[in-house]
């Protein structure tokens, strides 16, 4: 439906996009992510013709964008423009109407009224057609734009942020209408700068950065690519979102880096505080071993970080323990956090094998470790009980 | 539908209120007539044009003269009712060709006005905004000061003026085949900057005929005669009926020039067609009748919060209600206590009532 073959776009002597290629089949609802700068929303506008491409070509149904007129091409290809204030006193329906414009000629004044009922029906704004523009509210005002678009009658509809300045409650109706609306017989393209909401709701995400397509695919593999982290130049985690079972994306800080390796000891909860802090604080982190499914393990997965898992609820083999157990004697530190897996080192208590290797090690109780049975005793060491008296302690032993 | 009816029951009302207009103003002067009188001297009045032919005019500069072929109209009267002499001769060479030309600039006034708000999204765009009416005045005060001798010397003069001021303001502001709108904006008023220097400069050489300038300046009605109305008339309506077709453009453009173009609106060649309309429209308007403000700026407003901003309907009842407008305006200036020039009073009534809708928040936007 529509391609894009080595499209350049430059600003003056920046490159906003550099030799894209990109093709788009009707009923497919493609999601343009990418950090802020990286041409999308110019990938968009070369799409709808509003900006020259400076090479390639864009081909919409058969129709090269450039070679046609405005009036030819806004009949295959609409345009839902960035929710901005629109401060005209129009009425929601002669905002609607303004969307024949590509089919009725200059001296036909009739309303058409169809066309603009039906487009109105669909995105759910008839009650609203005597308001005006600007006493609409944001997600009114954007289901608005999306019927000026279906008025077209369009076989491409381009979206550009259309769910920016909206609550989550909005986003997700806004993207559930797109999502219908696109059905099978039109192809649909949108920016979003919400990753989760992206893979939610398209069938496909590029990723799009520095003016050029770094992935492409599944959300899930997009999502989940060396990639995002480079697009967007952080440090990013994927995981599956419980609730919608499809991908969602953290952000993580920009962690330093530190040579230092500490091993964590346990599961639950309290595991999790301290893998989450050390890792932050830019620690190489292991841990194990952890019963698979335990949240704890989860996390680590999610960060990347080594861990031992053994089966849940059974005795884990001998195997599994002397690879934890290598860990934590080649760790520079281990903590000790107590919770399900603490006690699976050897047939000793895990303390009694610490000292006996001379380990360096920190007990944590770092809350919400579950009964208290399952804490930490740490004898008459000191227990540290939040995640700053963690990093204290652990600094003080590197210095030392 | 509802949209065509609704602008032609609201045109034709107008239409009608524009004809009451006329008929009061036509009575009203230091000489009373009554309007039974008044309405069968103006049917008197009226004529179609049944012929056309060519003349040859001396024009030229000191010694330098030329023929300049002018067409010379001949017109068949329809009516002939029995009106005294002097009542006919009062209303239909006197009031009539004032009133009537009052009416055409007021309309065409309104009409570039309109076009101007809608095209720069801004509810302070007059007529004049990109400096028609400053180089309008520049070559009318030259041809004042400085005389020189074509035909409608003074109007022509003006009219070139006004339009090689537009074009050259449009020129400055265009960049790689397009015109920001902001760009010509700041364009417009840096013009007209200048070109106040130059009207000052010019009005302190004026000498005698500095009476003359400032009368001009304040929009001036006094002296009216048929043939302007003849010259004015065909070019006024022609550029109405234009601009008449482009106001579905004109409502999309108000969404923006990126929405515009996306459906499917040529954005750069309609709003060449705007510009230039409009400035042609004023530059006409001015060259007869002076700078007259307010006029432009209040009209469109007014009939926004009653038609609202369709420009379909808009277009059309403010045209008409600038008309009446300014045969209001024409006839309070000519009867008044002291006669003074049209632009006084139509910047006294309308500087307030732009005042007045500003207060109830009325022209924040368009």
């Amino acid at each position: 439906m529509i391609t894009l073959e080595d499209v350049s776009v430059s600003f003056g002597d920046l490159s906003v996009l550099d030799r894209v290629s990109l093709s788009v089949e009707t009923g497919e609802f493609v999601g343009l992510v990418g950090p802020n700068g990286a041409g999308k929303t110019t990938l968009l506008r070369s799409m709808n013709g509003v900006l020259p491409v400076d090479s390639g070509t864009v081909t919409v149904d058969g129709k090269q964008v450039g070679a046609c007129t405005a009036r030819e091409l806004s009949r295959t290809v609409a345009t839902v423009p960035q929710n901005t204030h629109v401060g005209f006193s129009f009425t929601a329906e002669q905002i609607v109407e303004m969307g024949r414009t590509p089919h009725q000629s200059r001296l036909d004044w009739s309303d058409d009224l169809g066309p603009v009922e039906e487009a109105m029906g669909q995105t759910e704004t008839l009650d609203l057609r005597d308001r005006t523009v600007d006493s609409l509210s944001g997600g009114e005002r954007q289901r608005v734009l999306l019927a000026r678009a279906l008025a077209q009658d369009p076989a491409v509809l381009l979206l550009d942020e259309p769910t920016a300045s909206l609550d989550i409650n909005h986003q997700v109706q806004m993207l559930e209408l797109v999502t219908r609306v696109v059905g099978t017989d039109r192809a649909a393209i949108a920016a979003i700068h919400d990753l989760d909401l992206a893979a939610r709701f398209c069938d496909r995400l590029v990723l799009l950065a520095d003016g050029k397509i770094r992935a492409q695919g599944s959300p899930e593999a997009v999502l989940s690519s060396m990639e995002l982290d480079e697009a967007f130049g952080i440090e990013t985690a994927s995981s599956e979102n419980p609730v919608t079972g499809t991908p969602t994306v953290s952000a993580l800080h920009d962690r330093p880096s530190r040579p230092e390796r500490i091993h964590v000891v346990g599961g639950g909860p309290g595991a999790t505080v301290a893998i989450r802090t050390l890792w932050q604080a830019g620690y190489n982190v292991s841990i194990g071993l952890v019963p698979a499914g335990d949240v704890s393990a989860s996390l680590a997965a999610q960060l990347d970080i080594h861990s031992v898992t053994a089966p849940a609820f059974r005795q884990p083999n001998k195997a599994l323990r002397d690879e934890a157990r290598s860990l934590a004697e080649n760790a520079d530190i281990v903590v000790v956090t107590g919770g399900p897996g603490s006690a699976s080192y050897s047939d000793d208590s895990t303390e009694s094998y610490l000292d006996s290797r001379d380990l360096p090690h920190i007990y944590a109780d770092l809350g919400g470790a579950g009964p208290r049975m399952a804490r930490v005793d740490g004898g008459d060491q000191n227990v540290v009980t939040t995640a700053t008296e963690l990093l204290c302690a652990v600094e003080d032993v590197v210095n030392s | 539908m509802r949209l065509v009816l609704r602008t032609l029951w609201w045109s034709l009302a107008l239409f009608v209120l524009l004809w009451v207009a006329i008929l009061v103003s036509a009575a009203i002067g230091s000489v009373r007539i009554d309007i039974p009188t008044v309405a069968r001297a103006t049917l008197n009045t009226l004529a179609v044009p049944v012929g056309v032919s060519i003349e040859s005019t001396s024009a030229g500069v000191g010694s330098f003269r030329t023929g300049v072929p002018v067409p010379n109209i001949t017109y068949h009267s329809i009516f002939s009712f029995e009106v005294a002499n002097s009542d006919q001769a009062i209303v239909g060479s006197l009031r009539l060709p004032r009133i009537a030309l009052a009416a055409l600039v007021g309309f065409a006034l309104a009409t570039a006005g309109t076009v101007m708000q809608g095209f720069f999204r801004n509810p302070m765009a007059d007529p004049s905004i990109i400096g028609v009416s400053s180089g309008a005045a520049v070559g009318a005060v030259a041809t004042i000061v400085f005389p020189l001798t074509i035909p409608f010397g003074l109007q022509t003069a003006a009219f070139a003026g006004g339009l090689v001021t537009a074009f050259a303001v449009y020129l400055i502001a265009t960049e790689n085949g397009r015109t920001p709108v902001a760009t010509l904006l700041l364009a417009g008023v840096a013009i007209q900057a200048f070109l106040s220097a130059v009207i000052s400069y010019m009005m302190l050489r004026a000498g005698d005929s500095l009476e003359q300038v400032v009368l001009w300046l304040m929009g001036n009605l006094r002296n009216s005669q048929w043939s302007e109305v003849e010259a004015t008339l065909p070019l006024v309506v022609g550029l109405f009926l234009i601009l008449l077709a482009y106001s579905r453009d004109m409502n999309v453009l108000l969404l923006g020039e990126e929405d515009a173009q996306a459906l499917g609106i040529e954005v750069e060649r309609t709003k060449q067609l705007l510009l230039a309309g409009s400035a042609v429209i004023t530059a006409a308007a001015v060259a007869v009748a002076g700078v007259i403000g307010f006029v432009g700026l209040i009209v469109p407003h007014m009939m926004r919060l009653l038609v609202g901003p369709d420009h379909r309907i808009l277009l059309p009842t403010s045209a008409l209600a600038g008309a009446i407008f300014l045969v209001v305006a024409d006839t309070i200036a000519r009867s008044g206590p002291a006669v003074v020039p049209v632009g006084i009073v139509t910047a006294t009534v309308g500087a307030p009532f732009f005042l007045f809708l500003l207060r109830r928040r009325e022209v924040h936007e368009l």
